[in-house]
């Protein structure tokens, strides 16, 4: 990969990072939702809703036995009104930012400042779907935004317009519903990372357990060829599945390369042993080198 | 040619050195998480923000000797979520719930008392154009108010508008779900007042107008039969209620067009930022006030026929809503600006 397209990509990550500074002083980061899951998130919620009112019909129906249930009626209506303007505010503000169907999706609301999640907040950006969601849904069921017999080009307007609220998240770098723009959140990513094991200290472990056979060694100079990213992305692959043939071939072509860029010469047994020694000794060489203040960010960094 | 030290690295010996630490707080967090702070032991609450603190600097210390990625992003992941806990975590529902309604709401209001006069303007401008040309000519009133005629028009005669006011009309099934029906339809409308105000305001100031014509050409059409006593005495007792509700809707569009347009010395994002909050606070009263307006709609209005008790109930929401938006938690609102002062904001 050529230094501009590796930038590139790297400004593409960072740009969907976002800093909170703690009172601590130390930033912490967070990664914004892409469209994509929220509209997933949406849509379950969505779908979690219509099942709660369908439930509550069916339950009163079963109650009444099927009688006469005009007096039910009300009761129904008030409570799909409260589900349909309520159930996201209800739960961002008991769920710490999350819906059920945004915690399945594991994106969350965020203060935009840090701050803490204020009622009014939550709110405000789940009030706003009035006009994001319902507005334009309505329009295409009903079309009555315009009065009945309006010409075509003010349905075709007034269509236009109650669209653009819905797009807008398409229309700005943060990804801002216009919810989110009045009361000033974010949605960001906030799945459970687990803690997976150290490579290098894996590696020793299994060292140890072969006790007496020596592993690859590496000079100085070899390891002088990869940067942090290159680390990196060799972290990725021995973190995969191993076992499967797609990752045993993987590892396969990359020993190749690996040894070809930096010259090893000698016979190669295990190729997996190989990356993880080589991983682990570039990996102290980079970090030592870290210590010094010299961060080498990838091969092409000095 | 040296080989790589025999000796383990820095970075795996910090791990070493922490992991436990970083396991306690992820099992804390996912508590946390679970159940609230509320589902915590005393001693795991106690324990927290030591926690948060330690494995905070664990996070600023992998950054820069640590190059496992594994480890930063989950070390990134776990402050993240303990950052929330900490610091997101607000008093018990009970009392978010007693100071809302005791002084956030009220003062909020108070706040956007300028915004609620041009609400109140706008809607009376309405009325009174509509009254004027309904009385002048009873057409206009298919022209203002022909939606929500619901049979009661210039064409029905006066014994028919009087019974009207004066008996719901149908059981009272039918009755309730026409008042839930309509609780939901005037809350939602309100809720786009309010959402509307991110255009400007300008759809905002239309539907309160419209709301004024409407009930301008109602008010005329039964003048006109001379039966104005009776149809205030109809409207008033959850008008009162409704009508400031939906006022205060208007006044929470306007609030936010306010942010939007008129950011004065703050950049926009912040202005909309904090008016769309105070807004939001707006319209959940505004909601609740409905759902209030529509009790008393639904059930009352067709109990009490009395014109006299009418008047009284009017008079007394009327006084109620007076005393809770004009001086509930004045109190507070005065400490806020003492503390305020105090920090040196500047009082807006």
């Amino acid at each position: 990969m050529n230094p501009d397209a590796l930038a590139r990509r790297r400004t593409a990550a960072a740009a969907r990072v976002r800093e909170i500074v703690t009172p601590e002083g130390i930033p912490i980061r967070f990664e914004l939702a892409g469209a994509g899951d929220r509209a997933g998130a949406f849509l379950l919620d969505m779908l979690f809703q219509i099942l709660a009112i369908a439930a509550l019909l069916l339950c009163l129906t079963m109650a009444t036995g099927l009688r006469d249930g005009s007096f039910l009626t009300p009761i129904v209506i008030l409570v799909a009104f409260l589900v349909l303007n309520f159930y996201f505010a209800f739960f961002e503000i008991r769920g710490q930012g999350a819906t059920p169907g945004k915690r399945r999706l594991g994106i969350r609301v965020i203060d935009a400042r840090g701050g803490q999640l204020e009622n009014g907040a939550v709110l405000a950006r789940n009030l706003v779907r009035e006009l994001e969601v319902w507005m334009p849904l309505r329009f295409l069921l009903g079309g009555k935004v315009v009065g009945a017999g309006a010409p075509g080009w003010a349905l075709l307007l007034a269509g236009a317009w109650t669209f653009v609220f819905l797009l807008m998240p398409l229309f700005n770098k943060d990804r801002l519903r216009i919810g989110d723009l009045i009361a000033g959140t974010r949605v960001v990513m906030q799945p459970k990372v687990l803690l997976a094991p150290d490579l290098v200290d894996e590696r020793a472990e299994q060292a140890a357990a072969r006790a007496g056979q020596g592993g690859y060694e590496f000079t100085e100079q070899q390891l002088g060829f990869y940067g942090i990213y290159e680390l990196q992305v060799l972290e990725g692959l021995l973190r995969q599945n191993a076992g499967t043939t797609g990752y045993l071939q993987a590892i396969a072509a990359v020993t190749e390369k690996i040894q070809h860029k930096i010259g090893y010469e000698g016979p190669i047994a295990d190729s997996e042993r190989f990356l993880r020694d080589f991983y682990a000794a570039q990996r102290a060489h980079l970090e030592q080198r870290m210590l010094f203040g010299q961060r080498r960010e990838d091969k092409h960094a000095r | 040619m040296t080989s790589v030290p025999q000796r383990a690295m820095r970075s795996v010996e910090f791990r070493r050195e922490r992991e436990a630490t970083w396991r306690e707080l992820e099992h804390v967090i996912a508590e946390a998480d679970r159940g609230g702070l509320r589902g915590l032991s005393a001693e795991q609450l106690a324990r927290l923000p030591h926690l948060y603190r330690a494995t905070l600097s664990s996070l600023s210390v992998a950054r820069s000797v640590s190059l496992d990625r594994a480890l930063t992003e989950y070390l990134e992941n776990l402050v993240g979520r303990a950052y929330f806990v900490v610091y997101g975590t607000r008093q018990a529902m009970r009392h978010q719930l007693a100071d809302f309604f005791a002084w956030k709401l009220p003062s909020t209001v108070r706040r956007a008392r300028w915004h609620l006069l041009v609400a109140v303007v706008v809607t009376l401008a309405g009325a009174i154009a509509a009254f004027q040309l309904t009385s002048g000519d009873m057409d206009y009133y298919y022209a203002f108010a022909g939606d929500m005629a619901q049979g009661r028009t210039p064409a029905s005669s006066t014994a028919e508008l009087r019974a009207g006011l004066y008996d719901g009309g149908g059981g009272s099934a039918f009755l309730t779900t026409f008042a839930a029906e309509l609780f939901s339809h005037n809350a939602r409308i309100g809720i786009l007042a309010f959402a509307l105000g991110f255009v400007a305001g300008l759809p905002t100031l239309l539907l309160l107008f419209y709301n004024g014509l409407v009930l301008g050409a109602f008010a005329a059409l039964y003048h006109a039969r001379g039966l104005g006593v009776d149809v205030w005495g109809w409207l008033l007792p959850h008008g009162v209620t409704e009508l400031l509700a939906v006022l205060l809707c208007g006044a929470a569009g306007f609030l936010l067009a306010h942010g939007l347009v008129f950011p004065g010395a703050q950049p926009r994002i912040d202005s909309l930022r904090e008016r769309g909050r105070e807004a939001a606070t707006i319209v959940v009263c505004a909601v609740l006030m409905l759902f209030a307006a529509g009790l008393i709609e639904g059930i009352f209005r067709q109990v009490v026929t009395s014109i006299a008790v009418r008047y009284a109930v009017a008079t007394l929401t009327a006084a109620w809503w007076i005393y809770y938006f004009g001086f509930v938690g004045r109190r507070r609102d005065a400490l806020e600006r003492e503390l305020r002062r105090e920090a040196g904001e500047g009082v807006p």
